[in-house]
């Protein structure tokens, strides 16, 4: 029976192999960057009255005049009751669906979705001693199923979310809150236990899509994801958006139909959304570009020579480029990162060979070319950056190289600061000091942009005579919190590491207390508190308290900017690039506002052709 | 015979169970993370992360993970997919068609080509055609799906513009449009597969039929006054199907897992693609749930070899 042998032999070999094809094309897929999206965000204080949204443009015609928009993403939505997501994909492809009380458009300020005004001091809606703030919601709005949508779902919301059973990917912005309280069927209260200058992070945008409480009532708690009933509520979400759902493949395509309920009667524009996922960005673009498979194709992070080629010789899509806060940066490490340093490796109270001086750190930094990095690897998908803030009020996008403070590359002056600092030139043109080379390591996530970036920074500190030894892992790894591996963001057991990160809101409060000593990582907290170069400086500190407890627009700008500046001036994050959101939209499609802060499916029920 | 095949089905419950727990050990231990998208995503802080890992119940270590997913296998369950929260079998039925769609035509194709191409070109060796089949699947075997795949979509979608790129799998089936539409979509994806197995199947045909035209009892039948076509069909071509069967077993599987590679060049759902983007999720229960179904199908059908040996060679006995 030498047959048999041979099939077994066969099917060991068949059975290896895809196995080995399937670990072997985990790569291209995996996220490229943090896959920063604009979340839930507000305007930054609440004591200014927000401006009234300017009136949508008017779709060329009425309700379902339109047939099928067809929007490609590159990963596909796997559920789409948002509060369970696993993405960005997931936000976006429930969005059509869910909606938050409001939305926040490009220039930061709330538009109202089931909210019938935005509330403000002014109007009497938030509080003045900023501790609770009062939504009046719409009174005509109605489920898909014809119910009407009232207080109740919205407190619902609140308390799925807030159980932490539930476990809901969302559950940060539904903290620090201590009730939540119908005051009647269209208004609710939401008090808060501290004073709070950014009233609307709850029930605001990605993060506060409302779930309707007749069809998740049942869901609370660990059932959420695990009873069977809950599973195909979380696949099939009755919602108030301009949408219903028609059929979901979960990973494959979302397949909307006009939501007849839908509270504008003139609206939505297409009969039909196929939201479309799977591939690749490549791909995705030349779908969108030369093809016209698609009429919307969402983040293509395509290297800038690629891109721009398709988008040139395709035409059939314009590129979109929103800028936001997303910032591509290199960190240093303040800890003592080096395995010499035992069980103290990397803990806040360890201290780094030699980034401790700050002449060193300001040296690299000095070194980097990153007009030239932007141009060759970003084009008009990123802008250098000097800033780490890049969004107005705060500063203008087009100031952020130059306009504040100069970051040229000097690499005189970084060769001048590093003899100073007591590195002098080696035999071999690494610098030394006290017989110690120096030397850093230089981890970032595997993504080919991000390794051609390495290589021009390794470039560019070999000509100031350090020596760069790069290293990258796959991003799935490299944003775990896996606290067995030491090349998580939040370990950081290296000199110096690269990723973009962003502030979701418009408000950078949270994003630049970050940075304070109480948030440093460290091995009690898991390694996953957020300040991962272990940066301490008491006056960065009081400013994050006196940014907290501030309510007055100016002061707080002027708070903000301070931070940054300190930041900045300090030298262990690096801005580089501010990068974009890029997006190809079909030549004839109309009506898209893209906007930092929100979904890209924000205005959906707005798009026309 | 039935005792047999009661052996050998007792016989798999351990290997399955081994297959299992060394796979199962692989993806706990490869770094990964199902939240890792989220990454330093300050809306998502890692102590939701946690949480949410906790809930998914991955605070445990693997082996009880490993005991417990064991556990509801005997169950006849496969869990619940991390990423879409609903379980894992949906998701199969989902996908289940477009891969038989996709890959099972594509397959079929091949099988029809490879066997009179394989047995034409061993009975003709020194015929031009011959030697233009063995080039042309030597371009089938030697060119990777992904490069083939791109190929098309350049020379169909990107520059005639006659063939879509994306594969819809919304199609309705009830008019003679949809089906248009789909024979359509399906064109490029099945080409490519079925390039690449006709390739490999036709020389797997051609170098057994060449094994067996040179034997004594081929030329007995020729001896005896038989055509040559008899002589090659009725003789030569059934003992040269033996180690074709078992090609054909080891890769029938393969129908059900799908064509990774493929199926996300041309974004077509099926298994191969939710196995690649539930490896990069780290969706265990969906990852082990493909892996096993793939093992207990290699068994099965080895086990059907067994039998269409026995059919096509009498002296095999099974004992």
């Amino acid at each position: 029976m030498s047959n048999k042998r041979l099939v077994s032999l066969f099917s060991l070999t068949a059975a290896a192999s895809m196995v080995l094809a399937a670990c072997g094309q985990a790569a291209p897929a995996a996220p490229t960057a943090v896959p920063a999206k604009p979340t839930e965000a507000a305007k930054p204080a609440a004591t200014a009255a927000p401006a009234q949204p300017t009136a949508a443009p008017k779709p060329a015609g009425k309700r379902g005049a339109g047939d099928t928009v067809r929007i490609l993403y590159w990963q596909a939505p796997t559920i789409l009751n948002a509060h369970l997501a696993a993405g960005t994909k997931d936000f976006d492809a429930a969005r059509l669906i869910l909606e938050p009380l409001a939305g926040i458009g490009s220039a930061g300020v709330p538009v109202p979705a089931l909210a019938a005004e935005i509330p403000t001091v002014a109007n009497g809606g938030v509080s003045k001693d900023l501790t609770s703030v009062t939504w009046k919601l719409r009174k005509d709005v109605k489920w898909s199923d014809g119910t009407a949508f009232t207080a109740d779902d919205v407190l619902f919301t609140y308390a799925y979310c807030s159980d932490p059973t539930t476990a809901c990917a969302t559950a940060s912005s539904f903290a620090g809150i201590k009730s939540v309280e119908a005051l009647d069927p269209a208004t609710v209260k939401i008090t808060f236990a501290q004073p709070t200058t950014n009233p609307y992070r709850v029930f605001v945008s990605t993060q506060g899509y409302i779930l309707q409480k007749k069809q998740f009532g049942a869901c609370i708690g660990a059932k959420a994801s695990t009873d069977s009933a809950c599973a195909v509520a979380n696949n099939a979400p009755i919602g108030t958006g301009p949408y219903k759902l028609k059929d979901f493949k979960s990973g494959d395509t979302v397949l909307y139909s006009i939501n007849d309920m839908y509270r504008d009667p003139d609206k939505p524009f297409f009969k039909e959304v196929l939201f479309k996922g799977g591939g690749d960005a490549p791909s995705a673009a030349r779908a969108a570009f030369q093809t016209g498979d698609t009429d919307y194709a969402w983040n293509l992070q395509v290297e800038w020579a690629v891109l721009d080629q398709l988008a040139k010789t395709g035409g059939k899509a314009v590129l979109v480029n929103t800028p936001g806060a997303n910032v591509e940066r290199i960190m240093f490490q303040a800890g003592d990162p080096s395995p010499e340093a035992g069980d103290k490796r990397g803990e806040p109270d360890t201290k780094h060979p030699f980034f401790q001086d700050k002449r060193v750190r300001q040296a690299l930094a000095m070194a980097i070319d990153r007009k030239t990095m932007a141009e060759q690897l970003y084009g008009a998908t990123g802008d250098p950056t000097c800033e780490l803030i890049t969004t107005e009020p705060f500063v203008s996008p087009s100031k952020v190289y130059g306009g504040i403070r100069k970051c040229e590359p000097d690499i005189e002056g970084a060769k001048k600061l590093l003899d100073e600092a007591g590195w002098k030139p080696g035999p071999d043109g690494i610098r030394v000091k006290d017989g110690k080379k120096l030397k850093v390591t230089y981890n970032t996530s595997t993504n080919t942009l991000r390794q051609k970036e390495q290589a021009l920074v390794k470039d560019a500190w070999a000509a100031i005579g350090v020596d760069t030894e790069l290293k990258n892992v796959s991003a799935t790894v490299f944003f775990s919190t896996d606290a067995a591996n030491n090349d998580t963001i939040g370990k950081f057991f290296n000199d110096v590491q690269m990723y973009t990160n962003n502030y979701s809101q418009p408000d950078p409060t949270d994003y630049l207390c970050d940075f304070t000593t109480s948030q440093i990582s460290a091995k009690a907290n898991g390694w996953r508190s957020p300040n991962n170069i272990r940066y301490s400086n008491p006056e960065y500190d009081k400013l994050c308290t006196a940014l907290r407890g501030e309510s007055d627009d100016a002061k707080r700008k002027e708070i903000v900017l301070k931070m940054n500046d300190l930041l900045m001036t300090d030298y262990y994050v690096v801005p580089l690039i501010a990068r974009k959101r890029v997006s190809a939209i079909a030549k004839d499609l109309k009506g898209v506002k893209d906007t930092p802060w929100d979904s890209e499916m924000w205005d959906i029920a707005d798009w026309y052709k | 015979m039935a005792t047999y095949f009661l052996r050998k089905v007792l016989y798999a419950i351990p290997s399955l169970l081994g297959i299992s727990f060394i796979i199962f050990a692989i993806l706990s231990l490869a770094p990964g993370d199902p939240l890792a998208e989220f990454g330093a995503n300050p809306e998502v802080p890692a102590e939701v992360r946690e949480n949410i890992k906790k809930s998914l119940g991955l605070d445990q270590p693997w082996p009880v993970r490993y005991v417990k997913w064991l556990g509801a296998l005997s169950q006849g369950e496969f869990g619940f997919s991390f990423a879409a929260r609903r379980p894992v079998t949906d998701l199969l039925a989902q996908r289940l068609p477009q891969t038989m769609m996709v890959v099972g035509i594509a397959y079929l194709i091949a099988l029809v080509i490879a066997i009179p191409v394989g047995v034409l070109s061993a009975a003709r060796p020194k015929s031009a055609a011959s030697h233009i089949v063995s080039l042309i699947t030597m371009v089938g075997i030697s060119l990777p799906t992904f490069l083939t795949g791109l190929i098309l979509i350049l020379v169909f979608s990107v520059e005639l513009g006659i063939l879509p790129m994306i594969y819809d799998t919304n199609i309705k089936l009830d008019s003679l449009d949809g089906w248009g539409k789909q024979i359509k979509q399906s064109l490029m994806p099945i080409a490519v597969l079925a390039l690449f197995n006709a390739g490999a199947m036709t020389r797997f045909v051609r170098s057994a039929m060449l094994e067996n035209l040179p034997m004594d009892y081929v030329r007995t039948a020729r001896a005896k006054g038989l055509t040559e076509w008899s002589v090659i069909i009725k003789h030569a071509l059934r003992n040269s199907l033996i180690p074709v069967v078992t090609l054909i077993a080891i890769n029938l599987p393969g129908v059900f897992t799908g064509a990774i590679i493929t199926e996300q060049i041309f974004r077509v759902n099926g298994i191969g693609e939710l196995l690649v983007t539930s490896v990069q999720k780290s969706d265990t229960p969906v990852v082990m749930a493909i892996v096993f179904i793939y093992a207990a199908l290699v068994v099965a059908s080895q086990l059907i070899a067994d039998v269409v040996y026995g059919v096509l060679d009498p002296r095999i006995k099974f004992a």
